[in-house]
């Protein structure tokens, strides 16, 4: 690691002690996020500096320790609750779908709840079929939720706070495989409003998040190999999309492949390549395509996982496609 | 083939403004058997497509210009063998009505015609001609017409499912460029943006063509929008640069007259009342008649203004004005029209109408009209200003038939009149010329058995 740079997991921690240095209202809690410094040692160290009434460890209930956390919110707290895997929290979306997004309805906006959940997505590193789901087009679903992916260190630094700012909750989905990335992390908090655009092309419009981003900008460097030179945009927030961006690329390239994680049936790629097409379909000079997982349960063995998920070659394959279509 | 060695079928000139035309369709091909006055190509003026005859008899020794190529006038288009009779009868005759015929097969032991594909679907010429401009195969497409034929809505319809993305279609809209000309680049065929692009650069930025017509003849508006847009700008251009011409070269002088038609239309229904409704003549036979037989009469006005000099018509071909319903004007002949029966030019002008609307006429009718006549009557139109259509040397025009208060012997009465007015080339005859013409037509009028 060179000078100036840091980890996607240091800069997620600094997030957390900068957020609970400046508010005490904040705090963390969730499986092993004190004593054993979180499952992926993003909070490593806090529960040193902070305490355990900040740091908290919680018994394996998604559920209680979720619906905790929007109690503490409703009673103003800050409270960031980590949960740590996508495919755990499936216990806790009773509380997140029927509570936290639903609750400044049910009262006539009369009770914000203004949690952020951060959890681990995705998969890549061998955890089977239990943990390595990508599921947060499922949330992305559900009106009353932010959802963010940061896929760079910057924003894994910079997302947090104005997270926390936000009266209502907020959803961070860090992707297992992005822990041991490092990059240059300024501090302060970064937009969280919109999608980005990471490489700036002509030929086609490669959209991804979270832990495809890596993998379309690979691609993008490899089809710029054969002269074809692709836009590459990072959704960053998953809900509420950012149109904008998305139909200002395709206006420009008039091709488009999206770069989803998720299953394709119901995908948030689905999603998005639904509004090209109704927002941007006189723009598109060939089909919309789509790089998704494999409709199987994430494999356990290596090359099974790897056959299973996005990869590099099946989105450059996918674009010399569509640029011949 | 003994003969007199292979003769040059040219791009025919069909009107004094026509400089190029693209060869919409081969009605032969290579080995064929013609003999003169068959209608052997359908050529695209920008005016109408007119099916264009042979000149000579033989047989097709090759095709020099492909369908779809624009080439100027006089430009060879194929080669054919005269010889002094042909051995057996045309294999490609095609009737100017679009019913279905069946293809006549090459006699034995003819010279082997290009491949064609087996058993051929029914179709009319238009429909094998708009399929073969947009690259169908009319077996694929599904006929709805009588005994389930090709009918030319079917032909559209599959033309419609071509596939080009959504961009290309966008695009082609706003280039002015038609998509069924379009071959697309995609893996399977699809049009793509690129291909509008080039296909609109390739007939030189339509949106610009069309602001500086005015100074350009029609042709490079464009191969590839849609035809009938296209025809119809194209068809602006043509009639712009022959109007233009017409006010920048020719001294009009103009004459009118007003005829009293008690006589003639009091005859009209004297004869139509003999007549099944379908026979019966409408007033504008008569008009037609009298100009045509005053023509004859004065023929200084009947012929062509050429090279500085008067060239008389060979008859008097009546050019007819035609408006046609996309907008445009077209003036097909009635030929021979002064020694034609009433019944007779009258069924000619009905054909005439049809065939000019349906963008069908013949290459002759195009090119060989002597003096034009343009009736605006049906419009409410009481008096006509024409404008002569060059190499033409007169025009002459009918307002309505209108009851108006008339002297007649001293006495007011109530009398049907039409305004007849000239306008003629004062480089070809003089106003006295004109007002004898004029005087021909009242004359004839007055007397209608005489027509």
């Amino acid at each position: 690691m060179t000078e100036g740079t840091t980890t996607y997991r240091e800069a997620m921690r600094e997030a957390i002690r900068e957020a609970m240095r400046r508010d005490e209202r904040v705090f963390l809690m969730g499986e092993d996020v004190g004593a054993y410094g979180g499952c992926f040692a993003v909070s490593l160290g806090l529960l040193e500096e902070f305490g355990p009434e900040r740091v908290r460890d919680t018994p394996l209930s998604e559920a209680a320790f979720v619906g905790a956390g929007i109690g503490a919110a409703l009673g103003g707290m800050r409270p960031i609750v980590e949960i740590m895997t996508v495919n755990f929290s499936l216990l806790a979306l009773d509380q997140i779908l029927n509570n936290a997004a639903t609750l400044l309805h049910m009262s006539g906006g009369q009770l914000n709840v203004p949690l952020v959940i951060r959890m681990t997505t995705g998969a890549g590193r061998q955890l089977a079929a239990q943990h390595s789901h990508s599921l947060e087009g499922w949330y992305a679903h559900i009106p009353g939720l932010r959802i963010l992916a940061p896929a760079t260190v910057e924003d894994a630094r910079g997302m947090l706070w104005p997270a926390l700012q936000d009266p209502d909750p907020v959803l961070i989905f860090e992707h297992g495989s992005l822990y041991n990335m490092s990059g240059v992390a300024r501090p302060g908090p970064v937009d969280i409003t919109g999608a980005a655009l990471r490489r700036s092309g002509t030929d086609i419009s490669l959209i991804g998040y979270g832990g495809t981003m890596g993998k379309a900008l690979s691609a993008a460097d490899a089809l710029a190999g054969e002269g074809i030179e692709a836009d590459v945009i990072d959704l960053r927030v998953l809900r509420p999309l950012d149109d904008a961006t998305i139909m200002e690329s395709v206006g420009r390239t008039h091709r488009v492949v999206i770069v989803d994680e998720g299953w394709r049936s119901g995908s948030l790629s689905a999603e998005i390549g639904a509004r090209i097409v109704e927002q941007a379909f006189y723009q598109l000079d060939a089909p919309v395509a789509r790089v998704c997982t494999a409709e199987v349960p994430i494999p356990y063995a290596r090359h099974l996982e790897e056959a299973a998920i996005p990869q590099v070659s099946a989105i450059v394959a996918a674009t010399r496609e569509v640029l011949a279509s | 083939m003994t003969g007199a060695g292979p003769s040059e079928f040219r791009m025919p000139s069909l009107g004094a403004d026509m400089e190029s035309g693209t060869v919409a369709e081969w009605l032969v091909q290579p080995g064929d058997s013609i003999r003169k006055g068959d209608i052997i190509a359908v050529i695209d003026t920008d005016k109408a497509l007119i099916e264009v005859e042979s000149f000579h008899t033989g047989v097709v020794d090759s095709l020099l210009v492909s369908a779809g190529e624009r080439v100027p006038v006089g430009t060879p288009l194929a080669l054919v063998t005269t010889a002094p009779a042909p051995a057996r009868p045309s294999t490609r005759e095609r009737p100017p009505a679009p019913a279905g015929k069946e293809h006549p097969r090459p006699a034995p032991g003819a010279p082997e015609p290009a491949p064609a594909p087996p058993s051929p679907p029914v179709t009319s010429p238009i429909v094998r001609h708009l399929a073969e401009q947009r690259g169908l195969d009319l077996a694929s497409v599904h006929g709805t017409g009588p005994a389930g034929r090709v009918i030319r809505a079917d032909v559209e319809r599959a033309q419609a499912r071509a596939k080009a993305s959504p961009l290309a279609r966008k695009l082609a809209r706003e280039l002015g460029v038609d998509l069924a000309r379009i071959t697309g680049t995609g893996r399977t065929g699809a049009i793509r943006a690129d291909d509008v692009r080039a296909a609109a650069v390739r007939q030189g930025k339509p949106r610009e063509a069309a602001v500086r017509a005015s100074a350009r003849p029609a042709a490079p508006a464009a191969a590839e929008r849609p035809a009938q847009e296209r025809r119809g700008e194209a068809m602006r251009q043509a009639i712009a640069q022959a109007m233009a011409r017409s006010k920048r070269e020719i001294p009009h002088y103009y004459l009118a007259t007003t005829v009293d038609m008690s006589a003639a239309l009091a005859w009209l229904r004297q004869r139509n009342r003999d007549l099944p409704v379908p026979q019966r003549l409408l007033p504008a036979a008569l008009l037609l008649k009298a100009t045509a037989l005053a023509a004859k009469e004065v023929p200084r006005l009947n012929g062509f203004w050429i090279d500085d000099a008067f060239v008389p018509g060979d008859a008097v071909h009546l050019g007819v004005a035609i408006s046609l319903k996309g907008g445009g004007l077209i003036t097909p002949a009635l030929h021979a029209a002064a020694g034609r029966e009433l019944g007779d030019l009258m069924a000619g002008l009905k054909d005439l109408v049809a065939r000019s609307r349906a963008g069908r006429l013949r290459a002759t009718e195009m090119t060989e009209a002597t003096i034009t006549v343009t009736n605006l009557g049906d419009l409410g139109v009481e008096l006509v200003h024409g404008i002569v259509h060059p190499p033409q040397v007169a025009l002459v025009g009918f307002g309505k038939i209108l009851d108006r208060p008339w002297a007649v012997d001293g006495l007011l009465g109530v009398r049907p009149l039409v305004t007849v007015t000239l306008a003629a080339d004062h480089r070809a005859t003089d106003g006295f010329t004109g007002a004898r013409f004029l005087a021909v037509v009242e004359r004839l009028l007055n007397h209608p058995e005489e027509l």
